[in-house]
Order: C-alpha cells, then structure tokens, then sequence
C-alpha cells in the first residue's frame, strides 16, 4: 500500500461489529452455504439482522461453547460455511480443545468470530476480558487468526475468509475506531498493510499494530514527526501466519521495532514478532500489551492504564531510539 | 467380518505395542452392524456430500475403525501393517485428512456428539436424507460437551441424529458407576429429548433394528451394552485391558478364542 494516512484526532469512528453483521447478510444472499452459529447472543453479535433475513439459517445453541465450536465443525463437514460467533473469551477459552481439534486439526472451513475482544468490557473486568486468546489461537497449527483494524477491513476479512477455505479465528473489536486504511484496502491473508512512513530518507523506528492499537499508532507518528523522528506504521491484519518479510523488512530497515497490542504480551503480535526478529534480524523491541489482569476501569481507562495510547507508543520509541544509539 | 475385525486389530496392536484393545472389542460389533448393513457410504467415493456420516467419538478404539474401513474397501488391508508406525496416516487416533472414511478427527472425549449434531443440522438445512450416527463410551458421557450437544439435537428435533453409546460400564481406571455414576442412564437420556433404545450390544438382530430411524421424530439413544474385550476370555469385563497390550502367548490364545467362537 502506498498512500500514507493521516488520521486527525477529531476523526469519526466506528463500530467493527455493524460491519461485521452487516458483510454476513450480504454474503449470506450471495451463498447459501452460510449459516451462523451463536451461543445466546444474537444480540452482541451483532445477529439479529442476519436472523430476521435467515431465521433457519442462524443457529442458537444456548450457552454452551464447546457444542457451539462443535456444531460449527459438524455443519462445515455437511457442507455449510458456518459463522461461529461468541464474545471472545468464552469462544476461545471455553472452547479451546474444540477450536484444535475439530477446526484446525480436522481442516474444517470454520469461522470464528470472537467478538467483543480485548478489553472491549471494560468495567466487567478480567473475566470477560478476551487477552489471551491472541496467544492461544496463534500456538494452533494452521488456524489463522486475524484481527481486521477498522470497518473496512473487518468485510474485507470476513469476505476473504468465506472464499478461502480454512479455519480462521476473526477478531471483532467493540472498541470504537476510527477508519485507519486507506479507501479501497482489501484484505489478503498473510499480509500486512503499510500505513505511514515513507520517508525519502527511510524511516527510524516500526510500530507494529493491530486492532484498536493502530490509530494510536498513526497519531503517536504524527506526534514524532514534528520532532523529526521518522516512523513506519504497519497494521498487521494477520496474527498467524505473519507477514515475515514485513517484519524482517522493518528489521534492516529501521533501527528498532514497537508493537503494540490489546492483549497479554505473552505470545500474541509481539511475541511473534519478536520471535520472528530475534531468530533473523535482532534489533531492539518495545512490545506493548498488558502485562497482569486488568484492575477496574472503563476500556479507555485501562487501554490508559496500560500505557497503550499514542503517548504510550512515542515512549516506547523513543525508548527504542535510545536502546538503539541513536 | 466382525471377527476378521477383531483378529486385525489384535494384530495391529500386537505389532504396534500399542492401542486400547478393551474398547476395540467392545465397540467392534457396532461398527460391523453400521458399515455392514446401516450406512450408505461409498469406499469408492468416500467424500460424497450425501453420504451417511460416520463419527467415531471414542477416537482412542482406532484401531477397531481402521479394521473396519479397511475390510470394507476404503484403504488397502496391508496399509493396517503401518498402524501407529512412524510417519503412517494410521495415527493412535483418526485423522480425516490422512485416512478415506473418517469424518473428524477425534481423541479427546466429548467432541463427536457436537460435530454430529452440527452435520445434521446442515443436513436438515439442505433438505437431505442423509442421517449421522455418533459412537460414545460410556464413560465419554461424563463429558458436559456431550449434554450439551444432546440439548442441541433435541431442541432442533433432529430425527436423523443416532447417538450410540457403547456401554460396556467400564473406564480407564475403573467402573463408570465407581468413577461417577451415569444412571439412570436411560431415563437421563430420555428427558434430554431421546428415543432410546436399550440393547444388547453384541446381538446384531438388535443392533440392526436399534438403529433404524428415528420413528418419534426424535433423535434416537442407543445404549448398547457390551462388554470390553469381548470375545477373548482373559480380557472380558478386565479393566486393565483397556490399553493393555496382550503378549505372544496371550495373542495365540485369543486368536483361538476368536477363530473357534
């Protein structure tokens, strides 16, 4: 991608799940293999358009996860593209065996949607909290995870997942954002989409980012720029598999790495990432994430708490910058 | 053919060192009843969307499926010579994308129920005959996922789902009464939502009627009650047989046993 984005402070934002609910309807009429499955809640994701226009095709199993991701398989083996939504953490935590076993192992064509993930519940606190499934779902072979950056590319993602067969973990932020991508951005599995720093000169530190982090990301390079440290921003749609030659690229390239999360930084984004750059290219790492269970607090006030904010990030650079001799 | 079954997978585990021969016999005249006389499946074409599907639950009796789909035709019989062999697609547990016939890949308890459940709602949607047949142990049935399916299956009236569970009241460590109490196992079932059927479970005139269709349009329960090891002496209703491997003297003697039944 080429254009580079700026994303005024005072820019509008959106909810990823209306386009979420809104891309399955309009999927759904286009294939009849599409169904969707729910553990009673049609209603935080997001489904009940979807089961006014299909009310056979949307399956309610009742609060029950592992029957939920089952159903799923069952459905994909009969010849169904299922989507299986749930609030994040009880899909990915209850159910992980089921998530292994009966979608990556077995190579079923299902779609989980962890919606509401982060710290999207804010004052609920650490028990709907969904931080770790980053780290769970990106340890299963072969399942794909992504986690799309705003509306835009939350249909993008959904559209690429119901024409390529797999098993997929989708990422539904709750978390208002603003439109992060440039107009007319699609998405491909794998690969990550540059969104500021193409400085004549190249660019000095990576910001690595995903989700509801990547706006942060734009504006903390906004900040920088005025000091004249140049920053490249990279919204790294897909967790698994990573683009590589992205992150080794930003390794030679520039002179240190930040990523920057809405999850435990024990093995999501950063963790692969530093993984990935520690084995080819090491250069000095920020990784930003949450660290502990979350104490009371609204979702900004947390995402503040754990330093996960465009101020956060300029820190976590120049910190980077120092590390790095600057 | 369920002896020919039997007398396979013995041999299978006898080469391998390995497998759960206990279940294996137990569940062996099950599979026989359904790939002998039940299911419409095709081992030319074993991917054909409206086949009859086939979960075997109770992944850890591989050894008594592979048999099965091996005399039935949908992999050579000397392919049972690489059983849990390096590199073989005949995995301790079933693999779909490895081995012609099977439908998911199990292992861990209480995952084949939901994914039958899950087939016969697609099968329902699409306005398909096709029915899905699932083999439980019994003791798999303390796993809440498979309650949890059962409510599903209910709810969604789905006649064409048949649940088998394979009663041979034993676990790996010890009784299922002993471990934790399943009964009254029929009444359970019943008030999940089933029409069960409560049969011995080594009598094919039995088996062959339990699991025709449903005729309540309720999913059907089968409890079939066996015994683990059946058929060879020394391992009947022995609870160490579960996985126990048998040594040359014992193989000879259940090879007799077996043949001379």
């Amino acid at each position: 991608m080429s254009t580079p984005t700026e994303t005024p402070p005072a820019a509008p934002t959106f909810d990823c799940r209306k386009a979420f609910a809104e891309e399955i309807i309009a999927l759904a009429q286009e294939d009849p293999r599409i169904v969707a499955v729910c553990n009673d809640s049609v209603g935080s994701s997001n489904l009940t358009g979807f089961r006014d226009a299909f009310p056979d095709r949307l399956i309610n199993v009742g609060i029950a996860e592992q029957d939920l991701v089952g159903v799923g398989a069952g459905l994909a083996n009969g010849g169904m593209i299922p989507f299986v939504s749930a609030a994040a953490p009880f899909l990915t935590g209850r159910a992980l065996e089921q998530i292994k076993a009966d979608v990556a192992y077995s190579a079923t064509h299902v779609l989980l949607c962890g919606q509401s993930p982060g710290m999207a519940y804010g004052e609920l606190g650490p028990t709907h909290h969904s931080i770790e499934d980053l780290s769970w779902t990106r340890a299963i072979p072969g399942l794909r995870v992504l986690v799309p950056a705003d509306p835009q590319e939350t249909r993008a993602a959904v559209r690429y997942a119901v024409g390529n067969p797999g098993g997929y973990y989708i990422r539904i932020p709750r978390h208002a954002v603003p439109a992060v991508n440039p107009e007319g951005t699609g998405f491909e599995l794998g690969r990550s989409v540059r969104l500021a720093g193409h400085s004549p000169g190249g660019e000095d530190v990576t910001v690595i980012a995903i989700g509801t982090l990547v706006s942060r990301a734009l504006a903390a390079a906004e900040t920088l720029r005025a000091e004249g440290i140049s920053v490249r921003v990279i919204n790294m749609s897909t967790v698994s598999p990573l683009d590589a030659d992205a992150v080794l690229a930003a390794a030679r390239e520039t002179r240190g790495i930040v990523t920057a999360e809405e999850a435990i930084v024990s093995g999501g984004l950063g963790a692969a990432v530093a993984s990935l750059v520690v084995q080819n290219q090491p250069v000095p790492m920020r990784l930003l994430g949450l660290t502990e269970f979350a104490p009371t607090g609204s979702t900004d006030f947390l995402l503040e708490h754990f330093g996960l904010t465009a101020d956060g990030i300029v820190a976590a650079v120049r910190e980077v910058l120092g590390h790095g001799g600057a | 053919m369920a002896t020919q079954i039997r007398l396979w997978d013995l041999e299978m585990i006898n080469r391998a060192k390995l497998g759960h021969i206990g279940g294996d016999f137990s569940v062996t005249d099950i599979l026989t009843t359904l790939y002998g006389a039940v299911l419409n499946v095709d081992p030319t074409n074993p991917t054909d969307p409206e086949r009859d599907r086939f979960i075997l639950s109770k992944g850890h009796t591989a050894g008594a499926l592979y048999s099965t789909l091996a005399y039935c035709g949908f992999f050579p019989q000397a392919e049972l010579a690489t059983f849990a062999q390096a590199l073989s697609p005949l995995n301790g547990h079933p693999n779909r994308t490895k081995v012609p016939g099977v439908e998911t890949n199990t292992g861990p308890l209480g995952h084949g129920f939901p994914v039958a459940v899950g087939h016969a709602l697609a099968a329902k949607l699409q306005g398909s005959p096709r029915r899905t047949f699932v083999v439980m142990g019994d003791g798999e049935m303390q796993e809440g996922s498979n309650w949890e399916a059962a409510m599903t299956a209910a709810h969604y009236e789905l006649s064409s789902v048949t649940a088998i569970i394979d009663r041979n009241r034993l676990q790996q460590g010890a009784g299922t009464e002993d471990t934790k109490t399943l009964e009254p196992f029929p009444d359970k079932l019943a008030s999940f939502g089933f029409e069960v059927r409560d049969i011995p479970g080594h009598d094919f005139a039995a088996l062959l009627l339990a699991t025709q269709p449903s005729t309540t349009g309720k999913p059907v329960a089968v409890i079939a009650n066996t015994v683990k090891g059946k058929g060879v002496s020394f391992m009947e209703n022995r609870v160490e047989w579960h996985h126990k491997v048998p040594s040359d003297e014992q193989v000879t003697q259940a090879v007799q046993e077996l043949t001379n039944a």
